[in-house]
């Protein structure tokens, strides 16, 4: 492995401080400075969560809907077929984290094994 | 392992409830499920051809998989800086309740404001749920100290997690890095999924997912923004027609 792929240069440190570390962490910030007034049911909060849920939710769809390197060489049909197995197994194991990452897993690597 | 007694004298020590707090990690099948996710973070990393030093520095200084998935995958699929920032900001936005909320459960009339400085930064979905868990059995004024030590050791898990996923997707066959990669979706989906309690967060989540492949068709690089809003503000009209009705 080159010094390229271990270090890198700093202008990518830069983008990561930019626009990852600082919009991420004054959330953090100013639920410390600001904290003691905010009433944690309030309707503003609410919807904030329920957007945060559903960005959360559309960075899932896009790595199974437009797969980043290797996970590209799964076709498309396996992908869904997994995460729809992992839910089926997750939901039928009382809401088992560990067995749903589990049954996707392993319908994924089955499939691209029958494939060959 | 079972935490001692409130009155023990094994609480005297700043430094031994520190160490309570780092092997707390154990204790929790949550610190398995992060060393999957920040596993395929570090794949995902490395097949966006992001450096380690990059990666490492992302987990020690974000501290929120989500983010630094959404970070990953705009900057990978050539957004703009601006555009990266603003879907990681409102991503983020989540911490602020979960700060102020966590806090006050170590805050004794004598903290001060810097002190809690490493517990806010450590805060995030993983710590705010064990905090709800372990605290009430840790004495009040040994929490900072606890909440460190429980941070530092998830934070050392994800580091090394990191660093093997990184190396396994230079080095694994296609197959073996791609389930990997599948981790992270995996893994995002159902903890998100066990965390949702009420109606609104189940439907922002399915509508986020059905709804962000239509988002992507317009192709103006905010396609995770538009589809997150939609969705979320759906999903808040949900809870607010709930309320109005009961």
């Amino acid at each position: 492995m080159s010094a390229a792929q271990l270090i890198g240069d700093w202008q990518a440190l830069v983008v990561l401080f930019v626009a990852g570390v600082i919009p991420n962490q004054i959330w953090r910030m100013l639920g410390l400075w600001f904290g003691g007034g905010i009433d944690e049911g309030s309707e503003l909060l609410v919807w904030v969560r329920a957007v945060a849920t559903a960005i959360l939710a559309g960075v899932i769809a896009q790595i199974v809907v437009q797969p980043p390197g290797a996970l590209a060489s799964v076709p498309d049909g396996l992908r869904y077929g997994a995460v729809a197995a992992g839910l089926v197994v997750f939901l039928l194991a009382r809401r088992s984290i560990f067995a749903g990452v589990v049954a996707g897993e392993v319908f994924m690597l089955v499939g691209q094994w029958w494939l060959g | 392992m079972a935490l001692p007694p409130l009155d023990s004298p094994q609480w005297q020590s700043p430094w031994r409830a520190f160490a309570w707090g780092l092997r707390s990690i154990t204790q929790t099948i949550l610190t398995l499920v992060l060393f999957a996710t920040y596993l395929g973070i570090g794949a995902l990393a490395h097949d966006t051809h992001f450096s380690l030093l990059w990666a490492l520095c992302s987990t020690l200084f974000v501290w929120a998989g989500p983010a630094q998935i959404i970070l990953i995958t705009t900057l990978g699929s050539g957004a703009t800086i601006i555009q990266s920032a603003i879907a990681v900001t409102v991503s983020a936005i989540r911490l602020f309740p979960m700060v102020v909320s966590v806090l006050p459960l170590m805050r004794t009339p004598t903290t001060k404001r810097r002190e809690l400085f490493f517990a806010a930064h450590l805060t995030a979905v993983t710590l705010w749920v064990e905090c709800h868990r372990f605290l009430p059995l840790v004495p009040r004024e040994r929490r900072i100290a606890f909440v460190n030590g429980l941070g530092f050791g998830l934070v050392s898990v994800c580091l090394t997690a990191n660093t093997i996923g990184y190396f396994l997707a230079a080095n694994l066959t296609q197959t073996l890095g791609a389930a990997i990669l599948l981790l992270t979706p995996l893994s995002f989906l159902f903890s998100t999924a066990r965390n949702s309690r009420e109606v609104a967060d189940v439907v922002a989540l399915t509508l986020g997912i059905l709804l962000y492949p239509l988002a992507a068709k317009m192709n103006s690089g905010l396609d995770i923004l538009i589809s997150g809003v939609v969705a979320g503000t759906i999903a808040y009209g949900v809870h607010w027609w709930r309320e109005v009705r009961a």
